[in-house]
């Protein structure tokens, strides 16, 4: 089965679990698996249109999904889709 | 103030001593006497002297790149101590270039250093960036960073990269010719608030290390010309699993800074970009507040006050006013718990989470909710100085 890797700054949401398991086609599927199990991911990934943030990237593997076919990229048993935000921390 | 000359490698000669100083450099065929001429010949900017410039600075000290700009403005504070090893106890209240200065040049003489007392900014950044060859990223707020990688797309300049959050950190190079910038990752900011500083999220002491040592590599591996860069990769450092992932970049074609048609051709307001009005104010100016000497007025009055503590119970075992205990994020499930009939006064650390939950609150209908301004912090300052602050 697929799963999600939810980033730190984002476990708060997700029940603090780091790793979620999705029964899930495509990436469209699984992410919206996941903020129905969690709803409260849904605004912090999520903008008021329903379209993902431009501050949250996802991968499937080592791929940027939008080089793929963003959410229609088909996913395969073992596939791990990785949540990537960004942080800005340094000092 | 002169600038900053350039030396080709081949004329960055080295004498005896600094030959047997890097010894263990030039018996590498990777770096060798062709390759330690490179470093001395190198120019590079670190951008902060907080926790990733620390290690950065350090590192590239005493590897013998030869000149060093260092852009910071902050002095240094007690609560740095845990994770910037480049200041020591006896510095705080130093300006942080002053007390870095003193320790690189106590490493390695040799070196060119240039401080740069101010905030970077869209003014200066061009300007600053052109007398280096390679910019390292230690800042610590988005704006700065969209306005770091601008100006090394700008000017030409790789831009390495690191941030860290808590206890995971992320790790690339920008701004090359060929690969991506800054913004083909991260095309917009988060909205300010949502993701937390360090002084809000907290960060593992040793984690600026781990990511600032990968930083000031890279930055070494630009130099010499040896290795494979992290030029289109993401590492992702995650310290509490030691795992360390890594994710695929790519030039995105229509960056508006990088890519083939360029509509960024000029810095801009950051700030603006990144949505911040002026200064950050602890949130709640707008929302009904009571300060913590009206709160000890009302609790010496023995007035009917319900102190709602809205921290994680860790911060609780610190120090607490004996508040009802109801962590921000399990607010709405917990709701019913609260007598809207009474007065609360909620309370955080500093006052950006109470001021949250009086927003949740008055939108469930409570009326006579505030927001302890400053929070307990205030509390231990204004109102009982033998409560520890944290």
């Amino acid at each position: 089965m697929p799963q999600i890797q939810i980033p730190s700054p984002l476990r708060q949401y997700s029940g603090k679990q780091a790793s979620i398991d999705v029964a899930a086609k495509t990436v469209g599927e699984a992410l919206a698996g996941l903020v129905s199990q969690h709803p409260d991911l849904k605004r912090h990934l999520y903008n008021d249109e329903g379209k993902l943030r431009t501050f949250v990237n996802v991968y499937v593997n080592d791929e940027d999904m939008r080089y793929l076919q963003k959410e229609a990229t088909e996913l395969k048993d073992g596939d791990t889709i990785s949540i990537v935000p960004s942080i800005a921390g340094g000092s | 103030m002169a600038t900053i000359s350039d030396v080709k490698p081949a004329e960055a000669l080295l004498s005896n001593d600094e030959i047997l100083r890097y010894s263990r450099h030039l018996i590498m065929p990777e770096v060798g006497m062709e390759g330690q001429q490179k470093l001395k010949a190198a120019k590079v900017l670190c951008i902060g002297a907080g926790g990733l410039g620390s290690p950065l600075a350090l590192y590239l000290t005493a590897a013998g790149v030869g000149t060093l700009g260092i852009v910071d403005f902050d002095v240094v504070d007690y609560t740095n101590l845990q994770r910037q090893i480049i200041h020591s106890t006896a510095d705080v209240g130093r300006k942080k270039l002053d007390s870095a200065a003193d320790k690189l040049m106590a490493i390695n003489p040799y070196l060119n250093l240039r401080t740069f007392d101010t905030k970077l900014t869209s003014a200066n950044a061009l300007d600053l960036f052109r007398d280096f060859d390679i910019v390292a990223d230690g800042t610590d707020n988005f704006p700065t960073r969209y306005l770091v990688n601008d100006a090394c797309v700008l000017t030409g300049k790789p831009n390495v990269y690191g941030s860290i959050f808590r206890f995971e950190g992320q790790a690339s190079v920008f701004a090359t010719e060929d690969g991506p910038c800054y913004r083909c990752l991260y095309p917009e900011p988060p909205p300010p608030g949502l993701v937390p500083s360090c002084a809000e999220g907290g960060v593992l002491g040793i984690l600026p290390g781990l990511v600032g040592v990968i930083q000031a590599t890279e930055t070494i591996k630009l130099i010499l010309g040896q290795g494979d860069p992290l030029v289109g990769r993401l590492l992702l450092v995650d310290a509490l699993g030691m795992k360390f992932r890594e994710l695929k970049l790519r030039k995105n074609p229509d960056c508006p800074v990088c890519g083939t048609n360029r509509t960024i051709t000029a810095l801009i307001d950051y700030d603006q970009f990144c949505g911040i009005r002026g200064q950050e104010e602890p949130a709640g100016n707008d929302i009904p507040s009571i300060s913590v000497e009206d709160l000890r007025k009302k609790l010496d009055a023995k007035d009917d006050v319900f102190i709602l503590d809205v921290r994680e119970p860790h911060e609780y075992q610190i120090c607490n006013l004996n508040g009802y205990l109801i962590p921000v994020g399990d607010l709405p499930k917990r709701v019913s718990e609260l007598d809207s009939s009474r007065e609360i006064v909620a309370h955080c650390k500093m006052g950006g989470r109470s001021a949250k939950a009086v927003n949740f609150l008055r939108r469930a209908g409570f009326t006579k909710v505030y927001n302890l301004t400053g929070g307990i912090t205030a509390w231990a300052e204004r109102i009982d100085p033998k409560m520890p602050k944290y």
